[in-house]
C-alpha cells in the first residue's frame, strides 16, 4: 500500500541523505519525495510517498525516522483529511492538425501553457497525483516528448472532524 | 576608558584558541580520561594540542584495535569510549568498530580528521567521505563546518552517545577547523538543545498497569533479559523483581551477567546456542517479559515458532525495537531501571509459578549443558573455559572474539557479576576480543581480565600485543586453538557434508614465540594436566600472559538451533 509521510527536519546539511539513506537501509521503496523550506526558519518539510507491505512495516518506518536526531516530527497522513498537490511539466507533440483538439482536452484540467513551438507545447498541470495521471494518460496518444513531476507535497487539513468517506486517491 | 579597552583586549587574547585546543578542552570538560587513537596528517593539530594539554592517550597499532579497545572500555566502565583517527584510511579503518558499536549499543565518540574544508569534494589526498560512509552505522554524525560550533557539537556528541539507547557518534573535523583560531565563548551553562532527540526514560503508568495484570494472571511467565538491563545498571532491581515474583529468567548473549549465572531462577542463555531449558521455556511460556533485548534473529530463531503461546511484554528504551520483529501485547518505552522500579513499587499478586518452576528444574537437570571429555583426544574447549572459571571464581572480566570459543565461553563461564562480559554480539566481529580486553583492563586496572579468543580471530588484531608490552597490562590471552575457523568448519560439517572449504588452517605462527617477541610470557598446552598447571601459573601473576591452548579440532558447539529452525527444534541437546 502507498503511504504519504511528512517529516519536519532540521535544515542541516546531509539531512536529506540521512532520511533517504535510512529508507534504503530498511528496504523501503520511495515513490516520490519533495523537500522545501517551511514557515519556520531552519526547518524543512519533506513529503514522501512510499510503498509498504503492511502496518508493521509502516510503524517501523515511522519509528526509525523519528529516531533520527535531525528529524523533529513524523506523520503518516495517508488516512487524514489533507491537501495534496503535485506539479507536472508535460511536453506534448502538438502538430497544427491536432492542436485545438488537445487544447480542448486540456481545458478542464486547468493546465497552463508555459512554452510552445511549431510542433510541441509544454503544459504545466497541478493537482493531486490522480489528476496528473489522468492528464498524462490523455496526452499519451498525441506523443509525450518529455515529462517531469515534482513529487507530492502535502499537509493535513485544518478541519479533521468531518469524516471523509475517503477514497484513497493514491 | 583606555584601561578598560586594554583589559578587554587582553582577555580576548587569552580566550582565542585553536579549534584543536578547544576540542581537547571540551574533552576534559566531558571528563574524558583516556583516548584510543592513531595520528596522521589531518589530526596533527589535534595531536599537537594533546601534546600541550595531555589526556592519557593509548596508541593502538591499528585503528581497528583502537576502536575495539574503546568498545571494551565502554562496555565494562559504562563510560563513553573516545577514539581519534586521521582522515581517509584512518577513518575507514574504524568502520568495522563503529558498526559493531552501533549494533551492540555502545557509547562511543569518534573523532576523525578530514581534509581542509577548501578541498573537501576534490578527491584530495586522504579524503574519504566518512560522513556518508558512517551515516547508516552511527547514532548520529557531524562534520564541523564552523569552528564556533565545535564546543556545542562535542557536548551534543557525548550526550547523544551516552543517553537513550547508547551508540557511536562520529565527529569529522576538517584540518583547517582544528588550526583556526577563534574566541571560544564559554558555554558552561548553555543547555543542550536537541528538539529531535528526547529519549523516554520513565514508563507510561497505564502500560505498567497492563503489564502487571498480564504478569499477575500468568501461569508460565518468563523474563528475557538483554543488555539493556546492564546499560541501565538495573541488575539489583531485576534480581529483586525476579525473586519477589518467582519468575524464571533467561539472558540474551549480550545480557549475560544481568543475573548471577548460578541463580536458581536462571535458565542459562537463550538462542542459537542457548540451553534447551531456556529455549523450550520461550516456546512454552504464556507471558514473555522482554527487558532490554531486541529479539535478534540469533535469539529468536524462526519467528514463526517463537514464543507461540506468549503474550509479549517488551520494555525497551528504543521504541523502534518494540514490535519490530515480534508482535507485542504490552509495549513499554522506558529505561529498564525505571520500568523495574515502577514494577517494584506496585504491589501486585505474584503469579503462581510453582509448577512451572518445577518442570523447568527437571529440564535444567535433564538437559544440562554437557560434553564428553576424553583424555586421549586432548583438551576440550569447554574444559578450558571451566578451568578459567574455576581459577577466577567466575569473577573475571572476560572478553571473547567471535566463533565457537565465544559460544563455549558464553555457555560455561557463569558470571557472578554484571559488566564483566565483553563480546561482539550483533556484528559478530572477528578481531574484536583481544583489543576489547585491552580497553577493559584499562578501565578496570585492578581486575582480572581474560581474553578468550580463537586462533583465527586473534590473528586479525594481534598487533595490539604491543599494548600489553608497553603498559604491562596483565591481560591473560587464552587462544582456544583448534587450528581451524571453528565455527565455519562446524557449519560446513553440519550443513555442507564436511566439505571444509578454506576452514582448516595448517599454517600458524608459533604463538609462544610470538608472545616472546612482544616480551610477554607465552605458554603452549596440549593436555588437561598441563593446562591445570600452566593456567594456574599464568593466572597467578600480575603480568600479561598468552596461552596457546590446543583443543580438539572437531569439537562442536551444542546444543544448536539450525538457521531457519524454531527454538523448539534444537539439535545436539545431549551434547553430540
Ligand atoms: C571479520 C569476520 N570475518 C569472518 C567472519 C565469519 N566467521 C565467524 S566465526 C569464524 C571462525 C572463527 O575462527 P576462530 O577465530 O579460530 O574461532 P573458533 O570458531 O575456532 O573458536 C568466521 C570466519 C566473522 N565473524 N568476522
Amino acid at each position: 500500500m502507498k503511504r504519504i509521510i511528512t517529516t519536519t527536519v532540521i535544515n542541516q546539511s546531509g539531512v536529506l541523505n540521512r532520511v533517504t539513506g535510512l529508507l534504503m537501509k530498511r528496504q523501503f521503496n520511495i515513490e516520490s519525495i519533495s523537500v522545501g523550506h517551511t514557515e519556520q526558519p531552519g526547518m524543512s518539510k519533506m513529503t514522501f510517498v512510499v510503498n509498504v507491505e503492511d502496518e508493521r512495516k509502516i510503524e517501523q518506518l515511522l519509528k526509525q525516522l523519528q529516531k533520527q536526531i535531525d528529524v523533529i516530527k513524523v506523520n503518516d497522513i495517508t488516512d487524514k483529511a489533507m491537501v495534496m498537490r503535485e506539479l507536472a511539466l508535460v511536453k506534448v507533440a502538438t502538430i497544427p492538425a491536432v492542436r485545438s483538439e488537445i487544447y480542448s482536452i486540456v481545458e478542464p484540467f486547468r493546465a497552463t501553457v508555459i512554452d510552445m513551438s511549431k510542433s510541441a507545447t509544454t503544459f504545466q498541470v497541478t493537482g493531486d497525483p490522480e489528476k496528473i495521471e489522468a492528464f498524462i494518460d490523455l496526452m499519451k496518444p498525441y506523443g509525450i516528448k518529455e515529462l517531469t513531476r515534482t513529487g507530492v507535497s502535502a499537509f493535513v487539513r485544518e478541519n479533521q472532524k468531518v469524516p471523509t468517506n475517503h477514497v484513497s486517491i493514491l | 576608558m583606555e584601561v578598560n579597552v586594554k583589559a578587554k583586549e587582553s582577555t580576548n587574547k587569552e580566550q582565542t584558541r585553536s579549534g584543536a585546543d578547544v576540542l581537547i578542552q571540551s574533552l576534559k570538560k566531558q571528563g574524558v580520561d583516556i583516548i584510543f587513537g592513531y595520528p596522521g596528517g589531518a589530526v596533527l593539530p589535534i595531536y599537537d594540542a594533546l601534546y600541550k594539554n595531555p589526556i592519557r592517550h593509548v596508541l593502538a597499532r591499528h585503528e581497528q584495535g583502537a576502536i575495539h579497545a574503546a568498545e571494551g572500555y565502554a562496555r565494562v566502565s559504562g563510560k563513553t569510549g573516545v577514539v581519534i583517527a586521521t582522515s581517509g584510511p584512518g577513518a575507514t579503518n574504524l568502520v568495522t568498530g563503529i558498526a559493531d558499536a552501533m549494533l551492540d549499543s555502545l557509547p562511543l565518540v569518534v573523532f576523525t580528521g578530514q581534509v581542509a574544508s577548501s578541498v573537501i569534494g576534490t578527491d584530495a589526498f586522504q579524503e574519504a567521505d566518512i560522513i556518508g560512509i558512517t551515516q547508516p552505522i552511527t547514532k548520529h554524525n557531524y562534520q564541523v563546518k564552523n569552528v564556533e560550533d565545535l564546543p556545542r557539537i562535542v557536548k551534543e556528541a557525548f550526550y547523544i552517545a551516552s543517553t537513550g539507547r547508547p551508540g557511536p557518534v562520529l565527529v569529522d573535523i576538517p584540518k583547517d577547523i582544528s588550526t583556526q583560531m577563534f574566541l571560544s565563548v564559554t558555554d558552561e551553562n548553555e543547555g543542550i538543545h536537541l528538539p529531535g532527540y528526547q529519549p523516554t526514560k520513565n514508563p507510561n503508568y497505564l502500560q505498567i498497569q497492563k503489564a502487571i495484570k498480564v504478569i499477575s494472571n500468568s501461569k508460565k511467565p518468563l523474563i528475557l533479559g538483554g543488555a539493556g538491563i546492564l546499560t541501565a545498571k538495573a541488575t539489583r532491581e531485576l534480581k529483586e523483581f525476579v525473586e519477589r515474583h518467582q519468575i524464571p529468567i533467561t539472558n540474551t548473549l549480550l545480557g549475560l551477567g544481568g543475573i548471577d549465572g548460578d541463580h536458581p531462577l536462571f535458565l542459562g542463555m537463550a538462542g542459537m546456542h542457548g540451553t534447551y531449558t531456556a529455549n523450550t521455556a520461550i516456546c512454552d511460556c504464556d507471558v514473555l517479559i522482554n527487558i532490554g533485548a531486541r529479539f535478534d534473529d540469533r535469539l529468536t530463531g524462526n519467528l514463526a515458532h517463537f514464543a507461540p503461546n506468549a503474550k509479549v511484554v517488551h520494555i525497551d528504551i528504543d521504541p523502534a525495537e518494540i514490535g519490530k520483529n515480534v508482535p507485542t501485547a504490552v509495549p513499554i518505552v522506558a529505561d529498564a531501571k525505571e520500568a523495574l522500579r515502577e514494577l517494584l513499587d506496585q504491589s501486585f499478586d505474584s503469579p503462581d509459578t510453582v509448577d512451572w518452576l518445577t518442570s523447568l528444574n527437571v529440564n535444567k537437570k535433564e538437559y544440562a549443558l554437557r560434553y564428553k571429555a576424553d583424555k586421549e583426544k586432548g583438551i576440550l574447549p569447554q574444559q578450558a573455559v571451566e578451568l578459567i572459571h574455576r581459577l577466577t571464581n567466575g569473577d573475571a572480566v572476560v572478553t571473547t572474539d567471535v566463533g565457537q570459543h565465544q559460544m563455549w565461553t558464553a555457555q560455561y563461564y557463569r558470571f557472578n557479576n554484571p559488566h564483566n562480559w565483553v563480546t561482539s554480539g550483533g556484528l559478530g566481529t572477528m578481531g574484536f576480543g583481544f583489543p576489547a580486553a585491552i580497553g577493559a583492563q584499562l578501565a578496570k586496572p585492578h581486575e582480572r581480565v581474560v581474553a578468550v579468543v580463537g586462533d583465527a580471530g586473534f590473528q586479525m588484531t594481534l598487533q595490539e600485543l604491543s599494548l600489553l608490552q608497553e603498559f604491562r597490562l596483565p591481560v591473560k590471552v587464552v587462544i582456544l586453538n583448534n587450528q581451524s575457523l571453528g565455527m565455519v568448519r562446524q557449519w560446513q560439517q553440519t550443513f555442507y557434508e564436511e566439505r571444509y572449504s578454506q576452514s582448516l588452517v595448517h599454517v600458524q605462527p608459533d604463538f609462544v614465540k610470538l608472545a616472546q617477541a612482544y616480551e610477554i610470557q607465552g605458554y603452549k598446552v596440549e593436555t588437561m594436566e598441563e593446562a591445570e598447571k600452566v593456567f594456574a601459573e599464568a593466572f597467578s601473576t600480575n603480568e600479561p600472559a598468552l596461552i596457546d591452548c590446543r583443543v580438539v579440532q572437531l569439537e562442536n558447539v551444542y546444543p544448536m538451533v539450525a538457521p531457519g529452525k524454531g527454538l523448539n527444534e534444537m539439535i545436539g541437546v545431549r551434547g553430540e
